[in-house]
């Protein structure tokens, strides 16, 4: 665990959640990661021993019947797309180089 | 021209005034203080007056419980023909093909849509200081922030421009900012109200709730909103309380917890004594106050901004320039990706989205995210005990009234802090309503009232009872021209 972070650590994080940071961004974020995690290390004392985590408030996913119901148009959908192509594509640039 | 949103209903209906002329008025009112707040992104006056001439010729449209009256909305719900970002770059002129079905609700009970509220981005914030489009001003003071992340929501109530707004809350996003301006806000028990095509933030948590000028117009609104919901599986299936019907104004007997050694912690010291004030004010109508403790409350920041954030890493992967909203143009898919969410978020964001991924990933996910969540059972279990000898739970909103524009955005921590408070309703699922409670100087304060998991009514009824006796939800700001 490392308990201060490099700026190439936060480029490893970054580049797992796909997302481009400026040299800037790496340099302030190393610093505020120390410092957050720092802060948020105070749980790792609490004592959980048989306690069993929740993941959300409420009281669990009530079933419905699965009855068929119209959606919302494609054509709807797909022009927000900045880029579509032939009749309901999404488009995007190439995958492999 | 009638104020509060059961004047304007009623009168609407009698047609003593139409609704035309309420949504003219709610429009002159936005042009003459959004120079100054900045409350609003957009207002859309074609389409508010349109469907206030709607309602003036239907008779049955003018008989709905909303009828005419003009209504604010957070812009991270969905509207349908009506532009939709989040405060967010990556969303730029996204228009939602579908509404929210708050949205929905509304319109159908007769409410006119005239705009969208500035809020921090994604709703990730405590000022309404991380909005792609600029921030908004305090209207009690417009060198502080209006608190956030519904910011814009609860300025616009507070400045009178519109009398009821709906905002979001994951940790106080309603609450703080409705203390802050000096109104009314609450946060429904978690799946009260659907959140189908409210843009998501941390699913475990979000919740859509109003802010009004009072607690009746909130639960005015809390009537059409709430409720199951197919499009949300979370949404609880039984049918809502009537929420109006239970401000009766008593609360002899109702047993009030304090948790007197959260409220020490790091509270302003005009906030705590408006707070006690507030506390034997319940007293004297015959509330009961009863100690509590909250133990784990004090490790609720750590654990809300460990999952939170490990939520929106995961809830944002969406904003990848492939099927809505902002792209960069580049010649490889992956590099599509990093640099549209690169040029697309904002700071706050980002850093949310870093810790939060690193929170999850290999290693470090059974340190931290599944020690918070264990956490928040614990937090949970807290509340729980608690209600076994109390009916709700009273704290402070907000440790400081509004703070100054510009003080906490360098330190994230410090303002993380502002929502110690209010966290905790969210992590256990709680209804929990901010209502004024007095100033520091200039600056509004609130109390809050916490409840058990769906007494949102009780919750509502007894911050109405307090609002019967006290001064402080009548008092509005004078803005001065800028």
């Amino acid at each position: 665990m490392p308990r201060s972070f490099s700026r190439d650590d936060v480029r490893a994080i970054a580049r797992l959640a796909r997302l481009e940071l400026s040299e800037a961004e790496l340099e302030l974020f190393a610093r505020q990661l120390t410092g957050i995690l720092e802060y948020a290390d105070q749980v790792r004392d609490v004592d959980t021993a048989g306690v069993a985590g929740v993941s959300a408030a409420g009281t669990g996913a009530p079933m419905r019947d699965d009855e068929v119901q119209p959606s919302i148009p494609r054509d709807d959908i797909l022009r927000q797309a900045p880029g579509t192509a032939g009749s309901g594509f999404f488009k995007v640039p190439r995958v492999l180089s | 021209m009638p104020a509060s949103v059961r004047a304007i209903r009623d009168a609407v209906a009698a047609r003593s005034v139409s609704a035309v002329e309420v949504c003219r008025a709610a429009l002159d009112r936005i042009g003459a203080v959004d120079g100054a707040l900045h409350a609003f992104l957009r207002v859309d006056a074609e389409a508010a007056l349109g469907r206030a001439a709607e309602i003036d010729a239907d008779a049955d449209l003018r008989r709905k419980p909303l009828a005419g009256v003009p209504v604010a909305l957070k812009d991270n719900l969905c509207t349908r023909g009506l532009a939709t970002t989040a405060a967010s770059r990556v969303l730029e002129g996204y228009d939602p093909p579908y509404d929210a079905t708050v949205v929905g609700r509304l319109r159908e009970a007769g409410a006119v849509i005239v705009g969208k509220t500035n809020c921090d981005e994604f709703a990730m914030g405590s000022s309404t200081e991380n909005s792609a489009y600029g921030l908004t001003r305090n209207p009690w003071a417009l060198d502080r922030t209006p608190g956030g992340s519904s910011g814009g929501s609860a300025a616009a109530v507070a400045a009178r421009a519109v009398p009821l707004a709906l905002g979001s809350d994951t940790g106080g996003s309603i609450r703080q900012p409705a203390a802050l301006c000096g109104v009314v806000g609450f946060n429904p028990s978690y799946g009260r109200v659907s959140r189908y095509g409210l843009i998501a933030f941390a699913s475990s948590l979000d919740q859509i709730g109003p802010i009004a000028a009072s607690v009746g117009d909130a639960a005015t609104c809390m009537n059409v909103i709430a409720g199951p919901d197919p499009r949300d599986s979370t949404c609880a299936p039984a049918a809502p309380e009537d929420f109006s019907a239970a401000l009766t104004g008593e609360v002899k007997g109702v047993r009030i917890g304090v948790p007197r050694a959260l409220v020490a912690q790091g509270s302003d010291p005009e906030v705590i004594s408006a707070f006690d004030a507030a506390v034997a004010t319940l007293a004297e109508l015959g509330a009961r106050i009863v100690d509590v403790a909250l133990p784990h409350s004090a490790h609720a920041i750590a654990v809300y901004y460990l999952l939170t954030t490990a939520e929106a890493s995961s809830n944002l992967a969406r904003y990848d320039g492939v099927r809505y909203g902002h792209r960069a143009e580049t010649a490889t898919l992956a590099e599509m990706y990093e640099r549209t969410r690169g040029a697309g978020f904002g700071l706050e964001v980002k850093r949310r989205v870093i810790l939060g991924t690193y929170v999850l990933s290999a290693g470090y996910y059974d340190a931290y995210y599944v020690k918070a969540q264990q956490v928040r059972s614990l937090i949970r279990r807290d509340y729980e005990m608690a209600f076994e000898q109390v009916d709700a739970i009273a704290l402070p909103t907000s440790p400081t009234p509004a703070f100054p524009l510009g003080e906490r955005t360098s330190d994230p921590i410090r303002m993380y802090l502002a929502d110690v408070f209010t966290v905790g309703a969210n992590l256990a699922g709680l209804p929990a309503v901010s209502v004024p409670c007095g100033f520091s100087g200039a600056l509004p304060l609130g109390l809050q009232l916490v409840g058990p998991a769906m007494h949102d009514a009780m919750v509502l009824g007894i911050a109405d009872a307090y609002e019967r006796v006290t001064p402080w939800s009548s008092r509005a700001p004078a803005i001065p021209p800028r």
